[in-house]
């Protein structure tokens, strides 16, 4: 029984020491953003002036507007391109080129930006030379994004897909309903929670994203995490420690509300199967 | 349970289904009345469901047709086909509600709004669950998700109802109480009814006509008593119910009564058969007509002596396994006719077991 | 059956040709070889071109009525000679290796641990891990250069523990005192980043596997650690593989950690790419550090796409 108990306490302290790791510099970001100093390590006293200061950087709120912008447009795109590649990746089991196009889409998923930055910047350099357009900016950046959200959204969506019980699917065939139709009534409002799992994984990301944008981005275009790095790389920069303050402070909520709902639902579902059982 | 009329309303005609090379329907060819409730019994991998799926609509028969009351159904897909499968997982659409569920395959129809609900409503009251239109599937116990699922598959009128594994997922209890209500409602309906079972008191009880399946072929189709009673070959003599099966050689052949030699025993059969002296036959004794006594019985045909090796206790009767002379095993079924006998065969008893001229089914394949 | 409504003559073909089907596979297909495929072949192909100052010259030429094909491979030539290139290489791989097993040493108890947690707590438990994940890598890196510059507070605890003297030692710092801008502040960055990479699909995994097997290795004599090597990690094989492959082939690449939290001797393929591009504006040159890079990673490239593959077969 000693060796249980020690395993026990154990793991917990692994487990602590493992979050305390992984949250303490996102803590430090949000005390030191109350510091009135622009030196994060000597204390002067609590203060709000970082973010006062948030409110005229034209900077950071422009690069935050397209941040946005780009993030929107691309968690769309990648919802549709992910989940028409999931599809295509679960229901058809053979036609030509099969491994190639399962390779494209997970490969974005591990490929280091830089290479993926790079190639997208060549060719699109070329085909502006060819065709005259598009010229670098928001669309280009766009294009990027839509490459690596596509990866992200497929494998969330292909993995509820695949436990997505064919004779649901039969079953609506053998009613009555063509292909389109089985699609739209059943497949899609079963996968639901997944599209919007999708959607909100691939608006980080873009949201997130450093090395693409640089790659992609032309004058004018530069994006919040563009901003914050080009000040990052200066040296350390308190406007920085807000904005990062207000990004977790908005992640965290988002979070544990969705956390709070999942398991709301879940209890309720767990209610309604009881009560079944009993009738 | 009559088959009425029209004899050849589903026509399947020598379908064969070929999966790279694997023959999973081999052959098959059966006719199918109107009204009737018609099961393909056998066991998994016989081909009986790959069957249920060519008539659906799932997979397309690599020969062979489907006729249905005159139209063929070859290249029909499932959503343009006159019927409906109630699926074993019942598979319910977890989204919608009990309503919207039966009403599914209506509104594919482009019906009138008013139309569907009253079809609804009607089939709500058939299967008897009025009050529960409003819920979702998963707050339904397995029973009412049952018969949720035939209201649906029934909603639209099909010329033909399939039902895959039925009972399969309920337990005992629940089994028998549902068998009979399901045939109530499918007579009720009027429906043409194929089943796909693996279990034989389900097809027995609620099938008017049984088609006993083995790798892809057809062995025999009839009627559940003429099944039991008369099989056409060692594999339905053994794959419904218990039967002994011994071999032996047609001794004497008239055409009033053969006479076979076992190694155990001798048997006056009390009808001709088609065959030859010296032919090589098998005999099979389903265990309830065999009697058991104390004393050797008069006959000196239809007789052979055991040891009585197992006894297996079922309540309402008990299966003896005697061991015969030759090491061959007999099983013998008594009705516990009285809550205690006086005179009760125990472990390495011998008994005499006995049955009459016309117990036996012999069987040249 | 056949006929001009049926399955034959041109209507039938052009219907066949535009089937749903077919339309469901070409839309992300074409995608993908516009922006995935088609990209890199340009990469090849400018790796082995001529460039002047404004622009890369073209392949092929035509002179005095014969086609000439220029292909350069003075780029790769000089990768092969410099050792300043290959000294990079392999810095990249021996960091994104360390990384790797850094992540795996602390990930997979982690991972673990969390699998095994009541049940009811496991939700929150994940849902603390994602949090990190869904807070921006760039702030969380960036916060890291607070925390690891001098009288930042990890600094502090670290001289004022003496660890920096056996990390000096060790030669993960120049001198004892300076943190920040060594290889220990890249690779701590580096393990920070992509440790809920290895974590959540070794906890998938782990979460998913049938604790009946480890009842049945204990009615059979096995202990714990025993069952634990036997039982669970070759079990957690693909998660393993999955994890590591998430973590290590990125790593490889990796551009704003180093450029953040690493220093001049932190040699990383990744910066090189970009200095050869934005600073020294030679695109071929970047173009062959890239293709060698891929080349580098191709195996552990395949190895990925190959769990990718099996994890689908059997669903998961």
């Amino acid at each position: 029984m000693k060796a249980s108990r020690f395993n026990l306490w154990f793991a917990r302290a692994w487990l602590a020491a493992g979050y305390g790791f992984l949250f303490l510099p996102i803590v430090a970001l949000l005390v030191y953003s109350f510091n009135d100093s622009p030196l994060p390590n000597d204390w002067r006293g609590f203060t709000l002036r970082w973010y006062r200061a948030l409110g005229d950087d034209g900077e950071i709120i422009a690069g935050l507007w397209l941040s946005l912008k780009i993030a929107f447009l691309t968690a769309c795109g990648s919802v549709v391109l992910g989940t028409l590649a999931a599809f295509v990746l679960v229901k058809y089991k053979r036609f030509g080129g099969r491994t190639l196009f399962a390779g494209m889409v997970s490969a974005p998923l591990v490929m280091p930006e830089v290479v993926v930055g790079l190639s997208l910047l060549l060719m699109l350099v070329s085909a502006q030379r060819v065709l005259g357009f598009p010229e670098r900016g928001m669309m280009t950046i766009w294009f990027g994004h839509l490459l690596l959200g596509m990866a992200y959204a497929t494998v969330v969506v292909q993995s509820r897909l695949q436990d997505l019980h064919p004779q649901l699917e039969e079953a609506a065939m053998d009613l009555g309903a063509r292909p389109a139709q089985v699609f739209w009534l059943v497949t899609l409002p079963m996968i639901a929670q997944s599209l919007a799992a999708a959607w909100l994984l691939t608006f980080t990301i873009s949201l997130d994203d450093v090395v693409l944008s640089n790659f992609l981005s032309g004058p004018g275009s530069t994006t919040m995490p563009l901003v914050i790095f080009s000040r990052a790389r200066l040296g350390l920069n308190p406007s920085v420690n807000a904005v990062a303050a207000i990004t977790v402070a908005v992640v965290s909520v988002g979070v544990l509300i969705t956390s709070y709902l999942i398991a709301r639902a879940e209890r309720q579902r767990t209610l309604d199967l009881a009560a079944a059982a009993r009738a | 349970m009559a088959a009425d009329g029209n004899r050849s309303f589903l026509q399947i005609q020598d379908v064969v289904k070929d999966f790279n090379g694997h023959k999973a329907v081999n052959h098959a060819s059966v006719d199918i009345a109107k009204g009737e409730i018609f099961a393909l019994l056998g066991p998994s991998g016989c081909g009986k469901s790959t069957l249920l799926r060519m008539l659906a609509g799932f997979e397309t028969p690599t020969s062979g047709r489907i006729v249905l009351d005159g139209v063929d159904l070859a290249r029909l897909p499932p959503y343009e086909r006159p019927m409906n499968m109630m699926f074993q997982s019942y598979a319910l659409f977890p989204h919608l509600t009990v309503w919207e569920n039966i009403a599914f395959g209506l509104k594919r129809e482009g019906l009138p709004r008013e139309q569907v609900a009253a079809r609804v409503e009607t089939m709500l009251k058939l299967v008897q669950l009025p009050k529960f239109a409003h819920r979702k599937p998963h707050q339904l116990s397995g029973g009412q998700q049952q018969r949720v699922a035939l209201a649906r598959s029934l909603a639209k009128q099909p010329q033909l109802l399939l039902l895959d594994e039925p009972l399969g997922a309920l337990d005992k209890k629940l089994r028998e109480q549902t068998q009979l209500e399901l045939v109530n409602i499918i007579e009720q309906v009027g429906v043409t009814c194929v089943m796909v079972t693996h279990d034989q008191e389900e097809a027995m009880t609620m099938a008017s006509r049984i088609a006993v399946m083995s790798e892809g072929r057809l062995l025999q189709v009839g009627q559940p008593g003429d099944i039991y009673e008369t099989p056409a070959t060692r594999f339905v003599a053994d794959f419904i119910g218990n039967v002994n099966l011994m071999d032996g050689v047609l001794a004497v052949d008239e055409p009033d009564h053969v006479v076979i030699t076992c190694a155990d025993c001798r048997h006056y059969v009390g009808h001709g058969i088609t065959g030859s002296q010296g032919m090589a036959v098998t005999v099979a004794l389903r265990p309830e007509k065999i009697q058991l006594s104390r004393n050797k019985p008069a006959d000196e045909y239809n007789t052979a002596l055991g040891k009585v090796k197992e006894m297996a206790y079922f309540g309402s009767f008990t299966v003896y396994h005697l061991l015969l002379p030759s090491g061959a095993p007999l099983k013998v079924s008594v009705a516990n006719v009285e809550r205690h006998r006086s005179d009760e065969f125990t472990w390495g008893d011998d008994v005499w077991a006995h049955w009459s001229r016309t117990a036996q089914i012999v069987l040249t394949s | 059956m056949n006929g001009a409504n049926g399955t034959n003559g041109i209507g039938g073909r052009i219907r066949r040709a535009f089937s749903g089907r077919r339309i469901v596979i070409a839309l992300p297909y074409l995608f993908l070889l516009a922006f995935f495929l088609f990209p890199f072949l340009i990469v090849g192909k400018i790796s082995v071109s001529e460039m002047d100052a404004v622009a890369v010259k073209d392949l092929f030429s035509v002179a005095d009525g014969s086609l000439r094909m220029n292909l350069k491979l003075s780029n790769y030539a000089f990768i092969a000679e410099d050792s300043l290139y290959l000294q990079t290489y392999l810095s990249s791989l021996r960091y994104a290796a360390a990384t790797t097993v850094l992540c795996l040493a602390i990930g997979y108890p982690f991972a673990y641990f969390m699998a095994r947690a009541k049940s009811s707590r496991q939700p929150a438990l994940l849902m603390l891990v994602m949090l990190p994940f869904w807070t921006s890598f760039l702030l969380r890196v960036y916060a890291w250069k607070g925390l690891l510059t001098e009288h930042g507070l990890i600094a502090n605890l670290i001289i004022g523990s003496g660890l920096d003297h056996g990390l000096a030692f060790a030669g993960l710092i120049p001198a004892p005192g300076k943190l920040m801008n060594t290889p220990f502040s890249l690779v701590l960055g580096m393990v920070y980043t992509y440790l809920p990479f290895m974590i959540l699909p070794l906890y998938a995994n782990l979460a998913k596997m049938d604790l009946r097997l480890l009842e049945a290795a204990a009615d059979l004599g096995a202990s714990p650690w025993v069952a634990f090597w036997k039982i669970t990690v070759p079990l957690s094989k693909a998660g393993i593989i999955a994890g590591a492959m998430l973590v290590f082939i990125p790593c490889v690449g990796e551009f704003v950690i180093p450029e953040l939290l690493g220093g001049p001797e932190t040699l990383m393929i990744g910066r090189v790419i970009w200095d050869e591009f934005f600073s020294n504006n030679d695109w071929p040159m970047a173009s062959t550090v890239a293709v060698v890079m891929i080349l580098l990673i191709i195996v552990p490239l395949a190895v990925f796409n190959k769990y990718q593959a099996e994890a689908q077969e059997h669903g998961r």
